[in-house]
């Protein structure tokens, strides 16, 4: 089963995925393009993996980690699918990152690895825009690069982690206006799922809803508006997103 | 006005008082808001002097250049009067006496000058954590344990302080004064982390911003059987006690 939030009538509502694709609302009213806006699909703390994926430790010239290197993000950076996200004026690299989000299912704290894929709800699809000009070395990454509004697309839709046979081999593709630009798999994380949740819940309680963006493999490239950036987690979703500039961005923004 | 909330048969409810003595403190409150919680770090005028030097070396390499901020999860939230968990092996850990500035209405882009005009008022958080030993990495190990955010008893409406960036904050340890400071020591004033902060994070009603927390010291250590007060002048007086997990 897949899961979405979308925005009709400017009300949000709960909604599921239909085997022809279609969104259905929990009433059985089938939604046609154009009548509504994807939302985040999930509401909860944001925790997001940095280096997590060997090639890309190499590319960023660093070593992987010995423990996971957990950030976080704020709710105000997420955004649903085919919602844009702008770049601020005057910087030089900005960039996207496809990742595969665990999405936690039921209250986890003190869980074992053998016992942590229990406590996985849902997978989804998040794209971890980071602004590269603006890292300091505090609390790198720091929240100017990665918590900003509108830069953590998520979604479309949560799949059920039961019809995710294994979340340890699911190629992640991202693509700059349909051209492949990163290509990776689940299977090359530093640290899994089961080695996430047991190490975020030996130091707090999980709730549902929670999400753990899970890492990003190498093959980065800079963004610029007007550019439609697809990020996809095999068998779990495609998301687009597409990138605006700052003042078109303040242009939209309610006065 | 203070605004608050309480548990009441088992729902969240809250509630206005005119006066805070009317406030009742026998029973454990809730948080007083539900948004997020975000902290500044490195915002207090004898921290940051006693770490110059080390700010020019690795892994910092300079100074700030930007307030440094962190994020204080869900999980982490108390209510006055809730008990503060700490975990027997992980070192000491630090009361972090802070104003609270809550947020009121919905904070985009806001400049300095209008920055005051969106917050609701303000309330007394104790941000606790464990030592930090590098400021290079998040803090999520030390700052985001379970309750370690307690905050209240109450919102203190904005009306009852005439200046944010004057107030004097007090921490008892079983009734004895330890440390004083205030929020003339912030680097970053109060209207400026808010204007900061909005520039690329749109707040929302509700949420709270730690201004700062001082130098941990040992004075602020806090152990099991210990209730710890934080004292803000006008705001409130924020007590919890403190057990072992």
């Amino acid at each position: 089963m897949k899961h979405a939030r979308v925005l009709v009538n400017g009300q949000a509502a709960d909604a599921t995925i239909n085997t022809e694709n279609q969104v259905v609302l929990t009433d059985g009213t089938l939604l046609s393009e154009g009548e509504f806006s994807w939302l985040p699909p999930c509401d909860g703390k944001i925790f997001v993996l940095a280096i997590n994926y060997a090639d890309h430790a190499a590319e960023l010239s660093f070593k992987a980690p010995d423990e996971p290197l957990v950030f976080l993000k704020n709710r105000n950076s997420l955004i649903g699918h085919q919602q844009n996200t702008y770049r601020p004026d005057n910087v030089d690299y900005m960039h996207y990152e496809c990742e595969l989000v665990v999405v936690i299912g039921k209250e986890a704290k003190n869980v074992s690895e053998a016992e942590a894929m229990d406590y996985v709800g849902y997978y989804t699809v998040g794209n971890d825009y980071a602004i590269r000009d603006y890292l300091e070395n505090y609390y790198r990454p720091n929240l100017r690069v990665k918590s900003r509004d509108t830069c953590t697309p998520i979604g479309p839709y949560m799949v059920d982690a039961a019809d995710v046979a294994d979340p340890h081999n699911l190629v992640l593709r991202t693509y700059i206006n349909g051209e492949l630009k990163q290509e990776g798999n689940t299977k090359d994380l530093v640290f899994n799922i089961p080695q996430l949740i047991a190490y975020l819940s030996d130091i707090m309680t999980l709730s549902p809803g929670d999400m753990i963006f899970t890492g990003t493999p190498e093959g980065l490239a800079d963004v610029k508006p007007g550019d439609v950036i697809t990020t996809e987690v095999e068998g779990v979703g495609v998301l687009t997103n597409t990138i605006i500039s700052e003042s078109e961005y303040l242009a939209e923004l309610p006065q | 006005m203070y605004t608050y909330r309480l548990e009441e048969s088992g729902q969240a409810v809250s509630k206005a008082s005119n006066a805070s003595f009317e406030v009742e403190l026998a029973q454990p409150l809730l948080p007083p808001t539900t948004g997020s919680v975000l902290g500044v770090a490195l915002n207090d005028k004898t921290l940051v002097a006693s770490l110059a030097d080390a700010f020019n070396d690795k892994p910092y390499v300079a100074p700030p250049k930007t307030p440094v901020l962190h994020i204080k999860t869900d999980n982490t939230h108390i209510g006055h009067g809730q008990t503060i968990k700490i975990p027997a092996d992980r070192g000491t850990v630090y009361a972090g006496p802070a104003l609270g500035i809550v947020i009121g209405k919905q904070a985009c882009r806001v400049s300095e000058a209008q920055a005051l005009d969106y917050v609701q008022g303000y309330t007394v958080v104790n941000e606790v954590s464990l030592a930090e030993v590098s400021f290079y990495r998040p803090a999520v190990k030390a700052k985001c344990r379970d309750t370690f955010c307690p905050m209240g008893p109450w919102v203190a409406d904005k009306s009852l302080i005439s200046n944010p960036n004057d107030l004097t904050i007090k921490t008892y340890i079983n009734d004895e004064l330890v440390h004083e400071t205030g929020t003339d020591q912030l680097v970053h004033s109060v209207e400026k982390v808010i204007s900061y902060i909005s520039s690329f994070m749109t707040l929302s009603e509700g949420d709270v911003i730690i201004a700062g927390t001082p130098l941990r010291t040992d004075a602020l250590a806090i152990k099991d059987g210990d209730i710890v007060m934080v004292e803000i002048s006008n705001v409130g007086r924020l007590a919890n006690p403190v057990e072992t997990e």
